[in-house]
Parts: structure tokens; C-alpha cells; sequence
């Protein structure tokens, strides 16, 4: 065998080389992403809420806006009391939920397997993803007066209208998740016997089930606006009904109050939601 | 014919076509007895792991078949057990729960299961791993446990699709041990009473009886190391062109691979997949 011994001689510098300090620095680039420490991390964050509410204390306060257009922080706090307290909030709250829980679980019934089936069958793709993308692109609060002629103005056009704005979407994302799972572990589960039910279920199931929880927490937010809007539109109940009420009084506190409640509303469910997803998803960390 | 002859693995003329009159494998004949170990090497694109997918059921053959224990393959089971280069474990299941995959599927009972599970873990040397998530394991240590997990069902055949080739060298000489270990060992499964059956009693298997291991590489060295047999497939069409008989000492040891029987049995193998290359070069010169 010949070892090779001219290792050394590439390692000097040829005769009349330039020397090195002539040559001009290499040209230094940073990561384009940069990171903080979570004590910054932590003010940045209360800064973010602070800052607005800041903003908003000063304004109105300050005199700077007449209080019939911008009430104090103080005094939606007390509208927002007072509507607590009379028993107004927490029922129309109450229709509120309701609506999200019959309109968006009944979506989620229908879009889940919809899409799962998108996701995992030759034939469900070129049948549902034409008509889903076109219907996705009319905005379902378009939809309202036609619903109303259809249903009247009682819980089932509320319904129809998230059902309407959701469906679509979280169809397609839920398809989405499900083409997420790798070729290879469909193969080694067929190998290992398993049948295609047991596969869907135990296989792509559980592996898109966090992806599937993350497209729901995205159409959660989109659901919770259109409560909003149907009740702005036709109702005798409800958070966006007592939005019109406070209007019609030019009660700009209580509009403001009950902005922050259904804020805090959407933040509790986008919150469950990730608790639910970090849970179920433990093993993609 | 006999049931003797008619035991192991046949394929008989088998071609396979992706794209029409572009065959990646051709007229490829092969029997495999149980029990035997059979290495295939061969360049890349030689139509290596398409040999094992129609093996294993995951892809239908243009023509010809392929016969196990007498019957045609029709598609996957869990007769033939396959593992691929890179682990593919369930992610969200731990070590036990993924070598345990293919007895739920084969409804065997949970008890049964459990015990076949702890078994086959002892086996592959991670008993103490089995409640850990595939993500906290060594490539070395998920390799392993889809070996185990493949083994679990009692397959005929044992299909290793590059299983070493993603590891690094001292992880490679470990595996390519304990895959012959394994080899040996699994035949004398204590657990290979049927499966299903809670009553059944756990009778030693035949210690004489191997499991059968159809393994795919590039590394020459590896196939003759581990193999009783090494197949050269040919490129563009893959044929087999080199049947070659690995008549080294059992069992085999890593101080193997310095004697010179060894060494000039490599270099035969080498010469003769190089030799397939730079023709399969020329040919796609032209």
C-alpha cells in the first residue's frame, strides 16, 4: 500500500503568495434569527399588553378623546360590573358559548372525518378539495341574509353561519395534517399486519391528532367572530346582541366591557386548546 | 413438488417496471432455504430495495412472483417482516409499545403479548429502555427495536432493506453482530408456540432452526461478513449476475475481517460490482 506523504508540502505557502494582512477580512453575516433571554422575553411580553392599555389610560384620562367615544379603562371596568352583577352578562354569555359549542363542534364533526378521509383515500381528494375551494372563498357573512331566509332568525341560522365559516377551512387543514404522515410508517404498519382501519386509527390518528388540534385552535378564533357577527346581525341574546343594545344607548362603556370579555373568552379557548395540543402531542418535542 | 423444496422463499422470473420498456429488475430467479442468510449487493440504482419491496408485498411485480412457504405473495404481511434503512418507529409510542405493534394487530393477548415483548427486548439488549419514547434512543438503539419489532410477529423471512447504513462505523460492527446473533438466537424463540393462543405452551423451537434474513447493502464488506450467500445484482436491468457461496468460519468475528480469506473473498465481490458500475456507465454514456 502507498501512503501518501504530501500532505505537509500543501500546507506552505507557494513562493510570491500574497501575504495575509493585504487580503481583505472575510465578510461577517449574522443568522437571520436571533433569540433573547427569557427575563426580556418576560418584560417584552408585559409590554405588549401594558403598552395599548397605557396608550389607552392616557388618551381617554387625559381628555385628549371625548369619553362618549373613548370611556376610561375605570369606567368600562364599572359597566362591565354593573353588567355582571344585573345578571345580563353571564346569561348572554352563557347563549354565547352555547352557539360556539353546537356551531364549531358540529363543524369540527363534520370537517374531521372529511378531511381525514381527504387526507388517506385516492378517491375523497378529487371529490371534495374542487367544491371546498371555491366555497372557502365566499365569506360566509355573506351568507347571513339567505340564512335567514332559509332558518329565520332563531338558533339554527346562528349555527349554520359557523358551520359555514369554519367547515371549509379546517376541512382542508385537517386534510393537510393527515398527508403529514410519513409513507414509510403506512408501509411498516402493513408489514406488521395491520389492517387500513387499524392503521387509520392507530397510526394516522395519532400522528396527526396534533396537527388536527392545531387547525381546530386556528378555526376556534375564526368561530368565535362569527358568534359575534350573528348576533350583531339578528338576535335577542347573546354578546353581540348586547353590543347593539349598548349602541342604540351609545353606552360606549359596555361595548368596550364586553369587547374585553369576549377577548378574554377567545384567549380561554386558544389557551385550552394548546393545553389540550402539548398534551396530546408530548411525543413531538 | 415437494414440501421440502417447496419450504423458503422462491422468486421466479420476477421483472418489475416503473416506467414502461425501462425494466429495474429483470428475470430475477432466486430461492432462499430457510434458515439461510443472503446478502445483496450492487451499485445504487441496481433495483435493490425494489427486490425487497416486491419481497415484501409493498409493491406489485410487472411479471413473474414470489413464493413463500409455496404460497404467492399478494401483498404486505406479517410473515415477511421488513426493516428499513432508517427506523421508522412509531413516535408517540415507546419501545415496548412499538415492538408490541404487530401482536395487537395480530390480536394476540395482552398477557402473551407482554411477555413476547420483554423477551424480544432482553434479545435485543434494550429491556431497560422499554417505557422510553423512540426520540430519546441512539440511531444504533431505534435500529434495534425495528429489528425487534419486525421479529415480533415470528416472521418467515426477515427483510433488511440498508438497515446499517445510516450509523456510524462503531455502531455498524456492533449491529452487524448482533444481527448475526440474532439470526441464531430467534430460531430458538421460546415463545413461537402459536401466538394466539393463551394455553399454548412455550416449547423451545428447533435450536438448529434459523431465522431466514434477506438483507440489502452497498457495503461489500458487510455482506460478506454476514452473509452464507452474497447476490451481485447487475444494473439497468438488475439481474442477479453473481451468485456466490461465503464458505468463512462460523460463528463470525470482527477479527474475520483482517484474514486473508475474508479479504480476497471481498475483493472478488468488490471487482465484480465495480465491474457491473462501469459497465452500467457505459451503457448510460452512449
Amino acid at each position: 500500500m502507498v501512503i501518501m506523504q504530501s500532505t505537509s508540502e500543501t500546507t506552505i505557502a507557494p513562493p510570491g503568495a500574497r501575504p495575509a494582512a493585504t487580503a481583505p477580512p472575510p465578510a461577517r453575516v449574522k443568522l437571520l434569527t436571533t433569540s433573547v433571554s427569557s427575563r426580556t422575553a418576560w418584560l417584552l411580553r408585559a409590554l405588549s399588553i401594558l403598552g395599548p392599555l397605557a396608550a389607552w389610560w392616557a388618551l381617554s384620562a387625559g381628555g385628549v378623546v371625548d369619553p362618549t367615544f373613548l370611556p376610561s379603562p375605570s369606567a368600562v371596568w364599572t359597566a362591565g360590573v354593573t353588567m355582571a352583577q344585573s345578571g345580563d352578562l353571564p346569561s348572554d354569555l352563557l347563549a354565547s358559548l352555547g352557539r360556539i359549542g353546537a356551531g364549531f363542534g358540529l363543524a369540527v364533526l363534520i370537517s374531521v372525518p372529511v378531511g381525514f378521509a381527504m387526507g388517506t383515500l385516492g378517491w375523497a381528494q378529487p371529490l371534495f378539495e374542487p367544491v371546498i375551494g371555491i366555497l372557502r372563498y365566499l365569506p360566509a357573512s355573506a351568507f347571513i341574509p339567505l340564512l335567514i331566509i332559509w332558518l329565520g332568525i332563531g338558533e339554527p341560522s346562528k349555527i349554520a353561519l359557523l358551520v359555514l365559516g369554519v367547515v371549509f377551512f379546517n376541512t382542508l387543514m385537517t386534510a393537510d395534517a393527515v398527508r403529514q404522515v410519513p409513507y414509510r410508517l403506512l408501509e411498516v404498519s402493513a408489514t406488521l399486519g395491520a389492517s387500513r382501519l387499524r392503521v387509520a386509527s392507530r397510526v394516522v390518528l395519532p400522528y396527526a391528532l396534533p396537527g388536527i388540534i392545531d387547525a381546530m385552535r386556528v378555526n376556534a378564533a375564526a368561530a368565535w367572530n362569527f358568534v359575534v357577527v350573528a348576533e350583531l346581525v339578528a338576535a335577542t341574546s347573546g354578546l353581540g346582541y348586547r353590543i347593539t343594545r349598548a349602541q342604540r344607548f351609545l353606552q360606549t362603556d359596555r361595548i368596550f366591557a364586553i369587547l374585553v370579555v369576549i377577548g378574554l373568552i377567545g384567549l380561554t379557548i386558544d389557551i385550552a386548546l394548546r393545553l389540550l395540543r402539548s398534551r396530546v402531542g408530548r411525543w413531538t418535542r | 413438488m415437494t414440501s421440502a423444496a417447496m419450504a423458503g422463499l422462491r422468486i421466479e422470473s420476477l421483472s418489475k417496471e416503473f416506467t414502461a420498456g425501462r425494466p429495474v429488475l429483470q428475470d430475477v430467479d432466486l430461492a432462499v432455504a430457510p434458515g439461510e442468510f443472503v446478502c445483496v449487493v450492487g451499485a445504487s440504482g441496481s433495483g435493490k430495495s425494489t427486490l425487497l419491496c416486491l419481497i415484501a408485498g409493498l409493491s406489485r411485480p410487472t411479471a413473474g412472483r414470489v413464493l413463500l412457504d409455496g404460497h404467492e405473495v399478494a401483498g404486505p404481511g406479517p410473515d415477511r417482516g421488513m426493516v428499513f434503512q432508517t427506523a421508522s418507529l412509531f413516535p408517540w409510542r415507546n419501545v415496548a409499545h412499538n415492538v408490541a405493534f404487530g401482536l395487537e394487530a395480530l390480536g394476540v393477548p395482552r398477557g402473551r403479548r407482554q411477555e413476547r415483548v420483554r423477551w424480544l427486548l432482553d434479545e435485543v439488549g434494550l429491556g431497560h429502555l422499554a417505557t422510553a419514547l423512540p426520540g430519546r434512543l441512539s440511531g444504533g438503539q431505534q435500529q434495534r427495536v425495528s429489528i425487534a419489532r419486525a421479529l415480533a410477529c415470528s416472521p418467515r423471512v426477515l427483510l433488511l432493506d440498508e438497515p446499517f447504513g445510516a450509523l456510524d462505523v462503531q455502531t455498524k460492527e456492533d449491529m452487524q453482530l448482533f444481527i448475526r446473533q440474532v439470526w441464531q438466537d430467534v430460531g430458538t424463540d421460546p415463545l413461537t408456540a402459536p401466538l394466539t393462543d393463551p394455553e399454548a405452551p412455550h416449547a423451545p423451537a428447533d435450536p438448529a432452526h434459523r431465522s431466514t434474513i434477506v438483507m440489502v447493502t452497498h457495503d461489500v464488506e458487510e455482506a460478506v461478513f454476514l452473509g452464507q450467500r452474497v447476490l451481485v445484482l447487475s444494473s439497468d436491468p438488475g439481474r442477479i449476475s453473481q451468485d456466490i457461496a461465503v464458505n468463512l468460519p462460523e460463528p463470525r468475528s470482527l477479527e474475520m475481517k483482517r484474514s486473508p480469506e475474508f479479504l480476497e473473498l471481498k475483493a472478488t465481490v468488490e471487482d465484480l460490482v465495480r465491474a457491473e458500475h462501469r459497465a452500467h456507465q457505459a451503457r448510460t454514456a452512449l
